[in-house]
């Protein structure tokens, strides 16, 4: 922000905070249901305001209770397995996308559009649909029941080469021609210039990227043959009885909402990242 | 991918070697699986594959004798066409704004990428928390205030509640992007128009987007490629593709047959046909859209 | 001498400690919340009442993830013993040959006396195979069994003037309660769940007529759908006109309207007897339950109502030992006082007749009403037109009738249009099925 304009300051709050009752409403009713009774929560209409039962459906979550809902599943192992894949993940996916999105734009070698589209295409097969074949791949290869057999499959993906080819493109080529003129090599280039211009996109990215690791569920209820290395999306489904049956949606919620706490606090972490004006002075 | 960087640089192997744990990864674990996964297609077979019987191209053949399937088409391509632009043009609202605020700036952010968060299994509960005919939240909201609401019989509602549900998947992660995008806009550019004169719109419309427009077209591909491929938990969720087959876009039939009828064969070729349009789709984008992108 | 000894020593040692390694038996299932603790349960008492087996039940997901991660399974080579499959997947399942053991089979493999007569009619019958090569065998373990059943809310009965302890029976009724309960104001007297298993399925079994030819699937893969007899069409034709009246309003596939009642909201469904437990659970009004309405003028009705829910499958290439085991906890689960526990506890029908007389003589009926009357649907005698439904590619039938039945309740089409629309497209799935297992 350049200059003072109350007006467009008041404006801009009034829009985020409609949009943030807006995007943050479904949160606030996992948030209400979490605190009152399963029986209130299935009356219609459920109600809006949080209710006293906070404190034990928490508890109930974290340690079980009597009626047999909450988490008979140790919820830290669950929660650590989640921590390694996510992380896993993320820092495989950012680590080969940046060296792969590198040799894409800074070098010209034989079949380069091919290698593009070829990582390009694997955004558009859907995982449900090749998760069959994918399955056999991680069988034949022992790594069911693995952390390894977990994470390096959901490794595989576009999204994070893209965004970092688009960003580099953005790079200005002065940058490149001071570097060779001080006789850098192409990965000191790369790791001292690009890498730290590059920190607002990594750290979107990572935020993305934990985010969808930590909350896979089809490809770990596959992967895993030992409910002990199941992750904690899994934990939480597996409270919904499905069918007939009852289910504790105050206790469920409460578990979700736990569940999202490590991908929260990665949000609050990582903005430190977003600093504004911190590639300017690289400039 | 028409566009270069002007200069290059020239090695042999070096780029081979920093592409190889890329390739290596989606050679086993995406070329292979999807190879045979899309050799179904030529297939029909028992669930469990205890016997297998090749049958050409019969799986395509009775995709395009079925008319619900052509008219699924129609229905995605409205689908795509809303989600993505509702969602990017709310997310580039909401990201400039956040962009410009300095006081609760950070909690902002977190509440407004937060919701990313929600695992896709209890989103999909929420929103029937909140829609459910009746039930809901806001149903029941939209019922006091007169508006008849009925997404199980009325294809309107249902699409809307689709459309809604999948844009506010990907507000988050479109705003995480667009944020960083304008984050990493150099201020003195900023400031140097500023000095010239150039009032805020004017300011947005000449220096901000063009400036933005890598990210933009990112989230662009990004964006239709979701609307087309990763929204049928929400329609499983929300709609299970009714009232009778009206929203039922392309990838949930896919979906649907690959894991609950438990025809392979079909669910495959579908997938050969799905694939083949968006990836025309996206080719036609880097061709006629990169082209206005400016990269600086 | 010594070394000879040691050798000796060692050997035996190590074969005292192979006696007494336990044989693993894997079952994948699909029960979550309170029923996974049963699930649970009954595995460790099986566990804890011998030494030779450990069954060690796997969540999987919902029955079609479980279905495909069985499939995934099988085709690496690692399937687990025991699959639970929902009733739907019955024609599957039966036609992966090689996939599946029969349960019979595995009770001889095992040794273990096996008497198919003790079973409920109803549920063993439905996992019977009638023709082929299996014929007369019983293909798979009933487990979690529910049926279809009337359910209504007494004080919303009470404030319509209608006698709360005296349920409609049959459909006229039905009708005539409905337009009481929306006279006093009610927003939705009727709704349904599942519509497919309730107005079509079960009713057709109810009134002994056939839902689709060759004794409902069960003669052959020539079957085709049948639903489209004067009683079928004037029974839908009904249910238009009471949802043109909004005295039966539509809450969505599967079993979403379940929600809807337990809230409160509508005060009659007919739906699964397994909503018993969550209603008694969350209901905040008096409750009953009711045998299936029928029509009173059709001769036969009412006969008895078909099965839902899941049952047990044990999946081939394992090893005889392992066989042993598994027919060693089917009969476990068979035990009368353990069949009986796992009724009261679940909701779902007790497995054999015995179970069903030991709860009887428990009081449990008298202390829960309206738990027997599933039971009581399903204990007579089938004949073979109400043995129960089993289709190829019968998901996509299911929701082939879901999609073109909302066309009718949201009075787009005719009754008669939404069956003739459902029975082309349902036949075509049947086609297909045949073409691809009939060999």
């Amino acid at each position: 922000m350049v200059e003072r304009r109350p007006a467009l300051t008041l404006l801009s709050h009034l829009v985020l905070i409609l949009g943030v009752l807006i995007v943050a409403f479904p949160l606030y009713i996992a948030f209400v249901a979490s605190s009152h009774t399963a029986q209130e929560v299935v009356q219609a209409p459920m109600p809006l305001l949080p209710g006293p039962h906070l404190l034990d459906n928490y508890r109930a979550a974290l340690f079980g209770n009597d009626s047999g809902s909450g988490s008979h599943a140790p919820v830290a192992r669950m929660m650590w397995v989640s921590l390694v894949s996510a992380l896993a993940i993320a820092l495989g996916k950012i680590a080969i996308s940046l060296l792969s999105a590198f040799a894409i734009v800074y070098f010209r070698f034989p079949f380069k559009r091919l290698v593009f589209w070829s990582i390009f295409v694997t955004l558009m097969l859907p995982v449900e649909v090749r998760i069959g074949p994918t399955y056999q791949v991680v069988s034949d290869l022992g790594l069911l029941n693995s952390y390894a057999g977990l994470s390096v499959p959901l490794i595989a993906s576009a999204t994070a080469t893209f965004l970092f080819r688009q960003f580099f493109m953005t790079v200005p080529d002065e940058l490149l021609e001071a570097a060779r003129i001080d006789g850098a090599s192409p990965m000191r280039f790369f790791f001292d210039m690009l890498l730290p211009l590059s920190r607002t996109s990594i750290a979107a990215l990572f935020v993305i990227q934990f985010i969808y690791g930590w909350n896979q569920y089809l490809w770990p209820l596959l992967a895993t043959t030992s409910e002990d290395m199941y992750p904690v999306v899994i934990g939480i489904k597996r409270m919904i009885a499905g069918g007939e049956a009852a289910n504790e949606w105050n206790i469920i919620m409460a578990t979700a909402l736990l569940a999202m706490l490590p991908p929260a606090l990665v949000v609050v972490g990582m903005q430190r990242w977003f600093v504004k004006g911190l590639v300017d002075s690289e400039k | 991918m028409s566009t270069e960087k002007r200069v290059q640089l020239r090695a042999r192997v070096l780029p081979w070697l920093l592409l190889a744990p890329q390739m290596a990864v989606i050679g086993v674990f995406f070329f292979w699986p999807a190879g045979q996964a899309l050799l179904q297609s030529l297939q029909q077979q028992d669930a469990f594959g205890t016997s297998t019987e090749w049958v050409g191209l019969a799986n395509f053949r009775q995709l395009l004798a079925d008319p619900s399937y052509l008219e699924s088409f129609r229905i995605t391509a409205v689908f795509a066409l809303l989600v993505a632009g509702l969602g990017l043009a709310l997310a580039l609202l909401l990201a400039v704004m956040a962009d410009r605020v300095v006081r609760g700036a950070g909690v902002y952010q977190t509440l407004l990428v937060w919701p990313y968060a929600v695992a896709p299994a209890i989103a999909g509960v929420l929103w029937l928390f909140m829609f459910a005919p009746s039930i809901g939240v806001l149903s029941y909201a939209l019922e006091r205030l007169g508006v008849a609401w009925n997404p199980l019989l009325d294809s309107g509602d249902a699409t809307t509640l689709i459309v809604l549900a999948a844009v506010w998947k990907q507000l988050s992660y479109n705003f995480l992007f667009f944020l960083a995008g304008l984050q990493a806009i150099p201020r003195s550019l900023i400031e140097a128009a500023a000095i010239d004169g150039a009032r805020p719109w004017r300011r947005f419309w000449t220096i901000v987007f063009p400036l933005l427009s890598p990210t933009s077209f990112f989230l662009l591909v990004i964006n239709i490629v979701y609307a087309f491929f990763d929204t049928f938990g929400i329609v499983d969720a929300a709609t299970r593709g009714g009232p009778g087959k009206d929203t039922a876009v392309l990838v949930y039939k896919v979906y649907y047959d690959g894991f609950k009828a438990m025809d392979l064969g079909g669910s495959a070729a579908q997938s050969v046909v799905l694939m083949g349009v968006v990836i025309a789709l996206t080719v036609v984008q880097f061709r006629y859209v990169e082209r206005r992108v400016q990269y600086g | 001498m010594l070394k000879k000894v040691t050798l000796a020593a060692l050997l035996l040692s190590l074969g005292v400690g192979t006696s007494h390694a336990q044989t693993e038996i894997q079952w994948w299932h699909s029960m979550g919340g309170a029923l996974g603790d049963w699930v649970n349960d009954l595995a460790k008492d099986f566990n804890a009442s011998q030494k030779d087996y450990k069954i060690v039940p796997t969540f999987k997901g919902s029955y079609d993830e479980s279905m495909a991660a069985a499939i995934a399974a099988f085709r690496a080579g690692n399937a687990p013993h025991i699959l639970q499959v929902f009733e739907v997947g019955t024609a599957t399942m039966m036609a992966s040959k090689g996939a599946v053991v029969p349960v019979t089979e595995v009770m001889k493999l095992g040794g273990v006396k096996f008497d198919p007569a003790a079973y409920v009619p109803a549920v063993a019958g439905y996992y019977t195979a009638t023709v082929g090569p299996y014929s007369g065998q019983m293909l798979s373990f009933p487990f979690n069994s529910s049926t279809t059943v009337f359910h209504y809310n007494k004080d919303a009965f009470k404030a319509a003037g209608l006698d709360p302890s005296k349920p409609p029976s049959t459909w006229p009724e039905v009708a005539l309660a409905a337009a009481k309960l929306k006279a006093s104001g009610h927003k939705c007297p009727f709704t349904t769940s599942w519509v497919s298993w309730t107005q079509l399925e079960s009713f057709s079994a109810w009134h002994n007529v056939e839902f689709a030819t060759k004794n409902n699937g069960f003669g052959g893969l020539d079957t085709r759908l049948a639903f489209n007899t004067p009683l079928h069409v004037r029974h839908i034709e009904n249910l238009a006109n009471m949802a043109k009246q909004g005295l039966f309003v539509y809450k969505g596939r599967g079993n979403a309207a379940d929600a809807a009642f337990v809230s409160g909201e509508c005060a009659m469904m007919t739906g699964s007897s397994g909503l018993y437990a969550n209603v008694k659970k969350s209901a905040k009004f008096a409750f009953g339950i009711a045998p299936l309405p029928y029509y009173p003028d059709v001769p036969g009705a009412p006969q008895n109502t078909v099965i839902g829910g899941a049952s047990l499958w044990v999946m081939a290439g394992k090893k005889p030992p392992e066989y042993k085991g598994v027919a060693q906890f089917f009969a476990y689960l068979s035990r009368p006082e353990v069949a009986s526990e796992s009724h009261k506890r679940t909701g779902y029908l007790p497995v054999t007749k015995a179970a069903y007389e030991l709860t009887d003589k428990s009081g449990f009926y008298k202390d829960n009403p309206g738990t027997d009357v599933a039971v009581t649907q399903m204990i007579r005698k089938t004949t073979d037109k109400s043995r129960g439904v089993r289709l190829g590619n019968f998901v996509q039938v299911r929701t082939i009738i879901d999609e073109e039945f909302e066309g009718v309740w949201a009075g787009k089409r005719t009754a008669k249009e939404g069956i003739d629309a459902a029975i082309k497209r349902g036949n075509e799935q049947l086609e297909r099925f045949q073409k691809a297992n009939g060999k």
